[in-house]
């Protein structure tokens, strides 16, 4: 018997780098998927809270109130966005989403008192219809773009960039651009959708002044408008906004969600959210402006606990992507076999923009679309935003607080340097802040 | 990220209103830049060297005026706001600079024509605290600021001057002035501010200095500075725009016989005499436009 | 017949007004004295009537147009009639940089020259410019005419998909993908149309650049073009 050592992987070529290196020579074009980040980055997991004991009391479970109601755009709309709930569903187009999924979005975030929001690729019906409150998206795209729609909207969010792909536009591979999607982005059927980064008409807060003030004048001051970034440089993009007029800000970290781009962009640009809420709170705390302009923070927020330490940070509520996905049916255990001849698994699948989502999600095939009951997947994700909500407030009592909004950075602390640098909280157990001196 | 203008006189009979039309074309800016302001005028050439200082401290202002007198004579200091005007011989302008360093004011500009004023605050205010519709001048560039990664102090806003008589205003974002300042320091380029901007103007004093004309100076900046911009340049006798190649920031011009006129947005020159009948274009990308005047 | 004095009134009074009005309105043509370069003018108007602007407009005036026939008589600033749906908009004089931006229906005639990315992103309007267009105009557009009577700048059509970009005078340069074509008759009869509609008789001599349709399915060999 020969004496041998095992295979050994290299660290730095490990299998993942090799199979992308061969995929790139055997086929010339960059990896291009969905989802957000999927390397491990500094997280809201590596935070806890300090619940009460002897120096502070808690409130008790079930009987004593602690509020969730948030209210977003009191700054110069007539209707600002009343939501029963601090968490809001993020901007997805049809066309990267079936109609039904559009649909069963809606159905779950009015079920809860809350809000969808539409995408790159215009408002359909399915979404107003089901949707209470509606958030219409102003992309570089302008896809569908109408002020018909713009008026029947409860809010307007000018996309400025996503966390995913901070200062990216996009590219949609054909497949998804069927007959309706094609006639509602005005584009030829079946091609490859090119999509630009800044917008064809604005360029700068100087210039985004003026847009929002079109925007104004178009709906006659009523609702709020919302602007949205992808985190990079937050203080200065949170600052700007506030400057240009915004209601609301959404900030959106690296761990966001996206229907389709380069996997380098979602791999290596834009920075976590966990980093990103605090010099956000910061620009609006040295504006006078917090809890004035309203912050939604979204990217990898995943359960209740994510959502009091979002709010507990600063922002004012959050919003979900991937998880409202995942709530409504997709990456499901039970497709595995289907997964498997897409050559990925349940839990795994990210090829949003094939439109092979044997879920009925991501997909236009209407084979596949119709897979998808929007009135169970709707049901399914009411019932995720209600336990998201209600592990939110569980944490919140636990910390005496009679609303959400009352958590503060003091009532967490971290588990990691890197995250108590970047949340400005102390290491647990001691009262050290990275970077902030002792 | 701002509003900019500027007025170049082609004829005599404006000269005494470019303080004025300067101070409105500001004004009316004022939404695009609401953090801070600042212009600088080309007045009479006294044949001395002009240097406008700055300090909030009226007490350091007249500590550096005695200083200077003690040492120079008469200076013939011009009060205003924050700011002094002083002239000295343009022999002795290391001199000064050295006094005036010891003193804690700080020259914001220096040349035989140039005057120069910034403050932080809304645009109208700045120019009233300076007086500027009483000044007159051959040209005049002028900048409301809406800061993006620098900060809101009076040293971070425009116009930026690095060199003698030289000025620059800038709306858009540089994306390589970290490394250009690199280069520029190594070169002998001082700055004061981390201000994108304030590296655009070094570089084309850079520029001049290696004997580069203005337009030859912006024709090289095309190629070396990256990012989004619109500049508005003065110097003694000259008056220059440059717009990226790709150019997203406004720009529009009007041109009469009586003057050249700058402004990001049309409303900035809509008081301007004689607008109905001015030759208005939009500078195209990438290309510049200078005007000279004798000296 | 309705006057309005925007150096006496806010804008927002005027818009509003103009929103305010029923589709069956006997309240049909405005005047608007001193618009001074304000941005926002005339914007999200929905129903069929006249404005007069009797002066140079800011940004983004007679944005998202519907129905309503805006004339600006003057020059107009960024973002003209920018995704105007249906209706006209007439400027006299020059447009800046933007004009008709994502337009998805209607015709924006520019009697004077326009600036850089005229008819960026363009989704079924028809634009007709009497003079030039800057350069990158019609990047990115999608359905529509772009009829120009003078010269186009660097880069026309860049990315182009289905408008059709009809040039008299000289082009600087095209962009990626967009190439010249035969006129077949589906585009005289699109280019009388519009010309039509504008109340412009052709002057011959059209020439007619389209997709090249290269792009609309990425092959590695097109790296140089994305």
């Amino acid at each position: 018997m020969t004496h041998r050592t095992l295979p050994r992987f290299s660290a730095t070529f490990d299998p993942h780098t090799i199979s992308e290196i061969q995929r790139a020579a055997a086929t010339g074009i960059y990896d291009i998927r969905g989802g957000g980040a999927k390397r491990r980055v500094p997280h809201f997991d590596d935070l806890l809270f300090l619940g009460a004991s002897v120096s502070r009391y808690p409130l008790e479970g079930y009987r004593e109130r602690c509020g969730t109601d948030v209210v977003l755009g009191t700054r110069f709309a007539r209707e600002p966005v009343r939501l029963k709930i601090p968490v809001t569903v993020a901007g997805m187009s049809f066309g990267s989403l079936s109609a039904q999924a559009k649909e069963a979005l809606g159905r779950g975030a009015s079920a809860m008192g809350t809000s969808t929001t539409t995408g790159d690729g215009g408002m359909t019906e399915e979404e107003r219809g089901h949707s209470t409150t509606l958030v219409y998206q102003l992309l570089p795209s302008r896809y569908g773009m109408s002020p018909d729609d713009l008026r029947r909207a409860d809010a307007i969010e000018v996309v400025v960039g996503q966390g995913a792909k901070p200062g990216g536009g996009g590219m949609l591979l054909g497949q998804k651009i069927n007959e309706r999607v094609a006639e509602m982005r005005d584009l030829p059927e079946g091609i490859d959708q090119r999509s630009a980064c800044r917008h064809p008409d604005w360029t700068g807060p100087d210039d985004l002044e003026i847009k929002i003030e079109e925007l104004r004048e178009i709906t006659d001051w009523r609702i709020p408008i919302y602007v949205k970034v992808g985190a990079s440089r937050p203080y200065y993009d949170v600052a700007l906004a506030v400057k240009s007029g915004a209601d609301v800000v959404v900030l959106d970290g690296m761990q966001g969600g996206t229907a389709a781009t380069q996997e380098v962009f979602i791999e290596h640009v834009g920075i976590p959210t966990l980093a990103a809420i605090r010099p956000a709170v910061k620009a609006l705390e040295d504006l006078g402006m917090h809890r004035k302009v309203q912050l939604v923070v979204s990217g990898g927020i995943r359960s209740g606990a994510d959502v009091a330490k979002a709010l507990a940070l600063g922002a004012d509520a959050v919003s979900i992507g991937t998880a409202a996905l995942i709530a409504l049916g997709d990456n499901d255990p039970a497709l595995e076999e289907e997964y498997r001849a897409l050559g990925t698994t349940a839990g795994a699948y990210d090829d949003w923009h094939e439109g092979n989502d044997p879920a009925g999600i991501t997909t236009q095939r209407p084979e596949l679309a119709s897979r998808l009951d929007p009135v169970l997947a709707g049901r399914r994700l009411a019932n995720y935003l209600g336990v998201l909500t209600l592990e939110a407030q569980t944490i919140a009592r636990a910390c005496g607080k009679s609303h959400v909004h009352n958590l503060e950075p003091e009532d967490l602390v971290a588990l990691t340097i890197e995250a108590a640098a970047m949340a400005g909280v102390p290491l647990a157990g001691t009262d050290w802040i990275p970077g902030r001196g002792l | 990220m701002c509003g900019i203008v500027g007025l170049f006189a082609k004829s005599p009979s404006l000269e005494a209103h470019v303080g004025a039309l300067t101070a409105q074309m500001l004004a009316v800016m004022g939404d695009r830049g609401p953090d801070s302001a600042g212009f600088a005028v080309y007045g009479a050439d006294t044949g001395r060297l002009k240097l406008t200082l700055r300090s909030p401290d009226a007490a350091a202002r007249d500590g550096a005026l005695a200083a200077l007198a003690a040492r120079f004579g008469e200076v013939r200091p011009v009060r205003r706001d924050t700011h002094i005007v002083v002239s000295v011989p343009e022999r002795d302008e290391i001199a000064a600079r050295a006094l005036l360093a010891e003193s804690g004011v700080a020259v914001v500009g220096a040349g035989r024509r140039m005057e120069l004023y910034k403050e932080v605050g809304r645009p109208e205010a700045v120019a009233a605290a300076f007086d500027l519709p009483a000044m007159a001048g051959t040209h005049a560039v002028g900048h409301t600021r809406m800061a993006t990664e620098s900060a809101v102090t009076t040293r971070g806003a425009h116009p930026f001057s690095t060199g003698p008589d030289q000025c620059l205003v800038h709306n858009g974002s540089l994306s390589n002035h970290n490394g250009v300042r690199r280069m520029l320091v190594r070169e002998g380029i001082a700055f004061e501010t981390e201000n994108d901007s304030e590296v655009a103007a070094g570089y084309l004093t850079f520029r001049m200095r290696e004997g580069a004309s203005l337009e030859e100076a912006l024709t090289a900046a095309l190629a070396d500075l990256d990012g989004f911009y619109t500049f508005l340049v003065g110097t003694r006798t000259g008056f220059a725009v440059l717009r990226d190649p790709i150019a997203c920031k406004p720009a529009v011009m009007a041109e009469t016989d009586d003057y050249v006129a700058f402004g990001s947005e049309f409303r900035a020159l809509a008081g301007l005499p004689g607008i109905e009948d001015a030759h208005l274009f939009e500078p195209e990308p990438g290309r510049v436009y200078a005007w000279e005047r004798p000296e | 017949m309705s006057y309005f004095d925007l150096a006496d009134r806010p804008l927002r009074e005027l818009n509003a007004a103009l929103h305010a009005l029923p589709v069956d309105t006997n309240d049909t043509h405005w005047n608007v004295e001193n618009p001074a370069g304000r941005h926002a003018i005339a914007c999200g108007l929905t129903v069929p009537i006249t404005v007069d602007l009797k002066g140079h407009v800011g940004y983004y005036c007679a944005g998202m147009n519907k129905d309503a026939d805006v004339t600006i008589r003057g020059n107009a600033g960024v973002g003209v009639a920018e995704n105007m749906m249906s209706g006209r908009v007439t400027v006299k004089g020059d447009a800046s940089q933007s004009a008709g931006a994502s337009g998805r229906g209607g015709l924006l005639v520019i009697e004077g020259n326009a600036a850089a990315r005229c008819g960026i992103s363009m989704k079924g309007i028809d634009i007709v410019v009497k003079g030039s267009v800057g350069p990158m105009s019609a990047f990115m557009a999608q359905k529509g005419n772009l009829v120009v009577f003078g010269d186009a700048g660097e880069a026309l059509g860049d990315s182009l998909y289905e408008a059709r970009l009809f040039v008299r005078g000289t082009v600087a340069s095209l962009g990626a993908d967009c190439v010249e074509t035969t006129m077949g008759d589906d585009d005289r009869a699109a280019l009388a149309a519009v010309l039509d509609e504008a109340g412009l008789a052709d002057p011959g001599d059209f020439r007619l650049y389209a997709s090249a349709r290269s792009l609309y399915h990425f092959k590695v060999d097109n790296l140089d073009a994305y």
